[in-house]
């Protein structure tokens, strides 16, 4: 572009112009304790998203509970590792709207005129979702044990079950990101987020048994993302051919990533 | 008060041959089928103030995110303290500070958490990221609301703090998007000495605003935009001068009796008067000067006009500015510019 290349000394007057791998590693840890601060300081976030799920809870157990049949075991441990998948799934909304947030106040571009690792504002973002949904994680395994869910398939796989569950949340936190970033408006990302989230949760294994559904809907529903990773949680938690549902759920968290982590930079650097 | 800085303060070293801290060429920008930007050139040199004028959707924030790296240009180019800001967009963020009308900072963070952020984000060390924090607090009286979270500032502590955010990094260059937008006139006030003490301190800085009566204040050098083209550019004086001459200005006692004072004034033959009934005044270009203003007082006298004020003055840069684009500064309002012309002035007020 330019054809005067006599260029100067740069004369900056911190930092270093150039990006190593600690000084992005430095960055994200920076906005991740930024974005856990903004969890801290606004408990009613999290007192909101924890309690949507108790609600679920507490309405599948005691009102619809009852009409449900499930094959073998009891309804409520089908339900909880259903309610698992929906409480990183719905807490994930937060990502795109905090994101849609920061870009309307400014800071985005703010972030974005200093020389930090361009990579870092999403990585951070995500991280401190995943660290929220730890909390909201263990929330859900307290109050499910309250009501009579126990961990079948010995402590090794419950740790399994929860620590899949959180990866494909983390994964799930791309989509948000994406989502975020493309509507630009809180509200929106809300709308945009929550649509396609009723749809993948409800049209799946995470409360009823597919084979209940019309024809039709089983076909979407026992391929979809949620229901393979409902039925590898339910397998991990209560028993059952885990690695049947396993390599799905594994084949849709990897293809999440795959697609929509470069989709959310390209979105960030094309701001 | 005029701070006046020789360009030899302080300059950064390692600027060859051109004293220019800011250097434009031909820059163009379009998004879609919209030309925000056409053509542009500018140049700041060190140490100065360069106040980029126009009214809204004019270019002044798309020239403001290209050269802050937020933004690509479609052609041209551009160099901040001698860095291209495409091929060394990397280095470059290291030398300017950016902050704007939308006051950058988190709401959630204490004041001080905030600078502390953006100085890891720097890549400073810790004890000197503490350190630079605790002296911009000082700096832009801060220090006592350091640890409230930033929800609780009121809206000139938020610009402060933004403004004390942009510094951290400690750039040569600053970049001012509308820094007093929205805000009364005292923290308005109160800024511009802050900026005029950063400018003292041998800082290059790119102001954009609305307001003229900043733009007379602070800026050494005024690029009007409009359209996304620069229409003017120059000192304050030597745009007053491209109207030339002098203006009648009066100011009536009651306020119903405004539009007849103003024909009174076209009667004059010089111009079209302008009015602003809440200022309860008018002006026109008297050409002929006194003898102008005698006539004027005749007329007015005749048509029994009560008067609180009535004298000659040099255009202001309102004038210069509804000259050259035919506009108030505050924003898109092209019919006949007759009335409230100074509208975006006193919005604060």
């Amino acid at each position: 572009m330019t054809a005067t290349t006599t260029a100067p000394a740069p004369p900056h007057a911190a930092g270093s112009p150039s990006m190593t791998p600690a000084l992005a590693l430095g960055d994200i840890a920076a906005i991740t304790r930024r974005n856990l601060l903004h969890i801290v300081r606004s408990p009613q976030l999290l007192v909101f998203a924890s309690l949507q799920p108790v609600i679920f809870v507490l309405l599948f157990r005691y009102v619809f509970g009852g009409a449900i049949s499930v094959r073998g075991g009891s309804y409520i441990n089908y339900l909880i590792p259903g309610i698992f998948v929906q409480t990183v799934l719905f807490g994930g909304n937060a990502t795109a709207v905090g994101l849609a947030q920061d870009l309307r106040e400014g800071i985005i571009d703010r972030f974005r005129s200093l020389p930090m690792a361009r990579s870092a504002v999403l990585a951070g973002r995500t991280l401190a979702d995943l660290a929220r949904n730890v909390v909201t994680v263990a929330l859900m395994v307290a109050v499910g044990t309250a009501v009579g869910f126990r961990f079948h398939a010995g402590p090794a796989a419950a740790v399994a079950a929860l620590v899949w569950v959180l990866a494909f949340g983390y994964a799930f936190s791309w989509v948000f990101a994406t989502i975020g970033l493309v509507t630009r408006n809180p509200e929106a990302a809300q709308f945009a987020a929550g649509l396609p989230l009723f749809l993948l949760v409800f049209a799946s294994s995470a409360f009823v048994p597919v084979q209940t559904m019309p024809g039709w809907l089983q076909a979407f529903a026992n391929v979809q993302p949620v229901s393979v990773t409902v039925d590898a949680v339910r397998a991990l938690s209560q028993g059952g051919p885990t690695l049947h549902w396993f390599w799905p759920s594994l084949a849709w968290t990897t293809g999440i990533l795959i697609v929509f982590v470069p989709l959310a930079v390209r979105q960030y650097r094309r701001l | 008060m005029q701070v006046t800085t020789t360009a030899a303060v302080s300059q950064p070293s390692g600027l060859t041959g051109t004293d220019a801290m800011i250097e434009v060429e031909d820059l163009s920008k379009a998004f879609g089928s919209v030309q925000a930007l056409v053509g542009v050139s500018l140049h700041a040199q060190a140490g100065r103030v360069l106040g980029l004028l126009g009214p809204n959707g004019a270019g002044k924030t798309t020239l403001v995110r290209i050269l802050a790296t937020l933004l690509q240009p479609d052609s041209g180019h551009a160099r901040v303290a001698g860095l291209d800001i495409v091929r060394d967009a990397v280095a470059l963020r290291s030398a300017i500070g950016l902050a704007g009308q939308y006051a950058a900072v988190d709401e959630l963070l204490t004041g001080r958490e905030n600078l502390e952020l953006v100085g890891q984000l720097y890549h400073l060390g810790r004890a000197e990221r503490r350190q630079r924090a605790e002296r911009v607090l000082e700096q832009f009286q801060l220090a006592g609301a350091a640890d409230r979270p930033v929800r609780t500032y009121s809206g000139g502590m938020r610009r402060r703090l933004d403004l004390a955010a942009s510094l951290v990094g400690q750039p040569p260059v600053l970049i001012l998007d509308e820094p007093t937008s929205g805000l009364d006139p005292r923290s308005r006030v109160d800024l511009w000495q802050h900026i005029e003490d950063l400018v003292a301190g041998g800082t290059t800085i790119l102001l954009t605003t609305q307001y003229l009566e900043e733009a007379d204040r602070l800026a050494h050098w005024i690029v009007v935009i409009d359209t996304g083209r620069v229409i003017a550019q120059g000192t304050t004086g030597q745009l007053k001068d491209q109207i030339g001459g002098v203006v009648i200005d009066l100011q009536v006692t009651d306020p119903a009796q405004l539009e007849v004072a103003a024909a009174v004034l076209a009667g004059l033959g010089d111009g079209q008067p302008q009015t602003d009934p809440v200022q309860r005044r008018a002006t026109v270009p008297a050409n002929g000067g006194a003898k102008s203003l005698l006539a004027a007082a005749r007329g007015l006298d005749d048509a029994g006009i009560a008067l609180d004020d009535l004298g000659l003055r040099r255009p202001s840069l309102d004038d210069v500015f509804m000259a050259l684009t035919g506009q108030r500064p505050d924003g898109p309002a092209p019919p006949p510019p007759r009335t409230d012309r100074r509208r975006g002035a006193r919005r604060q007020g």
